[in-house]
Formats: C-alpha cells, structure tokens, sequence
C-alpha cells in the first residue's frame, strides 16, 4: 500500500516537472528565434512567402467570418437595444464589441486553426522527413531559416487581419442595421464615432492582437519543432497547437482587458 | 508559384490591412475629429456630478471641444474635481460657466461649457470657476412629491377652515 501511495507522488512530481521542463524548453526556444531572427529580417524575402502562406491565404476566412460576425451582432444588437429605444446605438455596440474583443479573439482564433496548425504541421512533417537534420548537416541553422521568417511572418499579419476583420464586421453591422432594417445612417455612425475612441479602443485592439499573433505562432512554431518526429506526433503536435493557442488567447484576453479596459466608461 | 504573384498577393495584403486600420482610426474612431495631442488642461468643481464618467465629452454649442480625463473628489471642498482636456483650437473666456448635461432623457452625460465675456482665456491648469451640478432625477421626484404632499396637506387643512 505504501509503494502504490509512494508511486502515486511520484507520477504526480514527475508531471509537473515535465510540465515545467517543456515551458522553460519552449521559452528557451522561443528566445533562439529572437536572437536567430537577424537572417530573416535582413532576407526579407523568406517572410514574404510565409506572409503569403499565413496571411494571404486566411484572407478569405477572415473576411467571410468577420462579415458574418458583424452583421449577427446588428442583428442582435437591434433586436435588444430597439426595447429601449436606443437602436441608433447599435452602430456603437458593433464597433466597440469588434474592437475590443471580438475582432482580435475571433480572428486569433480563426489564425489559430487555420495558420497556425498548418505551420506545426510544416515544419512536423520537416522534422518527421528529417529535413531539418540534413540543414544542419549543410550547416544551415532550421532555427534561423525555417522557424524564424514562419515566426515574424504570423506576427506581423496578424494584427493586419484583426483590423480587416474589425472592419469588415462593423461594414456587416452597417449593412444589416442601416440597410435591412433602416436605422438612420447619420446617427449610426455619429454615435459609433462618438462612443469609440482611437487611444482607448482601436490603439487597445492592436496591442491585444500583437500579442496574440506573437502568442499563437511562437507556439505553433514550437510544437511543430518539438513534434515526435512520426505521423502520430506530427498529428498530435498540430492538434495541441490549436487546443494550446486557443486557451492561451482567451487568457491572454482576460488578463489584458482587466488592464486595459478597468473602470472605463 | 511566382515569385511576382507571390509578393503583388502579399503587398495587396499589407495595404488592405493598413487602410483597415485607417478605417477604424478615422471613420470607426474618433481620430478624424478630435485628438489629444493638442490641448490644455482645465479643472472644474461641482457639488454632484452625477452619473458623469470619465471620456464623457466636453461640449460647446454641441460641437465637441475636448473629454473628461480624469474625476477626482476633493476632502478639502468635498466637492468632486473634474479634470478635462481642451482642444487647444477652442479658447474660452476665464469666466466660462460649466455645467453637467444629459443628451436626452438616459443618454450619456457630459459638461457642457457656455462661454461668458472676459477678455482673459483659460489657460493650462486653470480653474472654472462658475459650474452647475448635474440634475439628479432621484433628488428632483423626490422634491416633487415633498411638495405634492405639502401642497395636499395645506389644502387640507385649509378646507377643514
């Protein structure tokens, strides 16, 4: 009885500490990228074909979800504000939802399934084909020339998707509320640009988005370094890449509202 | 693919994304018509402000001229101390009178300043001296029904006279 007791502590400790070994791991990669990034930035060319492969190409998901998304909150916006007579606000309501949270969680997580997972599953399946070891081999750093331009690429054109999709869900809003349901177009955009402040809402948006491209694929791009180098492990690593950034965007969320946006009117 | 196509996708990209931001900045936001970078700072006392917050808009004529930044309460006065900033474009006289509105019957509430005759400006840091206490709807029904009752009572009285 005291052996199993015994075990039990033991598979306990022995999680946590591989738990911590893995985030030191990763923070000790995602700091190489750093340092290893200067090759990247000054061939710049290598992060534009990756700005094609994340960026470009999550375009049309983006802009169909962010079309989407705006125009169910004018829906709903209306349906609820018109109880109180107060549906000229639902220009408000659109933008300031859009900017302040759901323009970047939604689209971080759109990023997440759709970039994200690709690039784990890229640079796994490299990993797996041993096409990282034969670049070290040719005294090529896989760090320097596949993980960093993929790491700057998802950093730089995700805050550039969260304000298309910002964009595009208040034109949704525009066209459901103004359109469909004839809200008046003057006071649906006096309000909104009344209510919407540029330091406090948009300037908090991009910084919320900053963060979470620089969360989403430091994360990728580690789990797809990190992947068991077989088909299992590429799959499983591309699956935690999207269940990982997930969970680590609506954290982040949390904890960067509550400083941002405490006691604001 | 080609090399051309790739980067004339990704500079289409680039430059969607930034005139998005400039949407939001300039037809979304408020960057358009008013910015802070310009202004100067003036601090008023009221005895009630209401339910007025801070980032609640400082209005002349309707036109906006500056925001609330800042709402302090004072121990010395117990009066609260509503700090705001002014577009450095509009000046006012120092004998400019500040008072608490509301736009509409629940809309938001804001100051709104009516400028008076004194040939000197405000200036960075001064005081309004003239304010006007938000209207209180609790404190005005109450007053209404004290009165009514009042008012029934004296009837009253006067009828058994």
């Amino acid at each position: 009885m005291p052996k199993r007791i015994v075990a039990g502590i033991q598979s306990v400790g022995h999680r946590v500490i591989d738990s911590i070994w893995r985030l030191g791991y990763a923070s000790r990669f995602f700091l190489l990228t750093l340092i290893k990034s200067g090759t990247s930035l000054r061939r710049f060319t290598l992060v534009i074909r990756e700005l094609y492969f994340t960026g470009v190409q999550s375009l049309i998901i983006i802009l169909v979800s962010g079309l989407f998304v705006g125009m169910v909150l004018g829906l709903q916006g209306f349906e609820t504000l018109q109880r109180y007579g107060a549906e000229s606000a639902v220009g408000t309501m659109v933008a300031l939802s859009l900017l302040r949270e759901l323009g970047p969680v939604v689209s971080a997580l759109l990023f997440a399934s759709r970039a994200g997972s690709a690039i784990t599953a890229e640079i796994g399946l490299m990993k797996a084909t041993e096409q990282l070891a034969a670049m070290e081999m040719m005294a090529v750093d896989p760090i320097a020339r596949v993980v960093a331009p993929r790491f700057w690429a998802g950093v730089i054109s995700m805050p550039l998707l969260a304000a298309l999709f910002s964009a595009i869900g208040v034109y949704g809003g525009y066209l459901v509320a103004v359109i469909l349901i004839g809200v008046d177009e003057g006071s649906f955009w006096s309000q909104m640009q009344n209510a919407v402040d540029f330091h406090y809402d948009v300037v908090n948006g991009i910084i919320k988005t900053c963060v979470f491209g620089i969360a989403v694929t430091a994360i990728a791009v580690f789990e797809g370094y990190d992947a068991a180098p077989t088909a299992e492990g590429v799959s499983g690593a591309t699956t935690r890449t999207v269940v990982t950034s997930s969970l680590a965007i609506l954290g982040l969320d949390f904890i960067l509202t509550s400083f941002m946006f405490r006691g604001m009117g | 693919m080609q090399r051309a196509t790739m980067d004339l996708w990704v500079g289409l990209f680039v430059m969607a994304g930034i005139g998005a931001l400039l949407v939001l900045a300039l037809k979304v936001g408020n960057l358009g018509t008013y910015s802070a970078s310009d202004s100067y700072q003036v601090t008023g006392n009221f005895e009630n402000i209401g339910g007025l917050k801070v980032r609640a808009p400082v209005k002349s004529a309707g036109v906006v001229v500056g925001r609330v930044t800042d709402i302090q309460f004072s121990t010395e006065t117990y009066d609260a101390l509503v700090i705001m900033n002014i577009d450095s474009r509009y000046k006012f006289p120092k004998d400019t009178f500040a008072s608490i509105l509301t736009s509409g019957l629940i809309g938001e509430q804001y100051i709104g300043l009516a400028a008076g005759g004194d040939e000197a400006a405000l200036k960075d840091g001064d005081t309004i001296m003239k304010t006007n206490s938000a209207l209180v709807l609790e404190e005005m029904i109450g007053k209404f029904l004290f009165n009514k009752a009042s008012e029934g009572s004296s009837s009253e009285n006067s009828g058994k006279n």
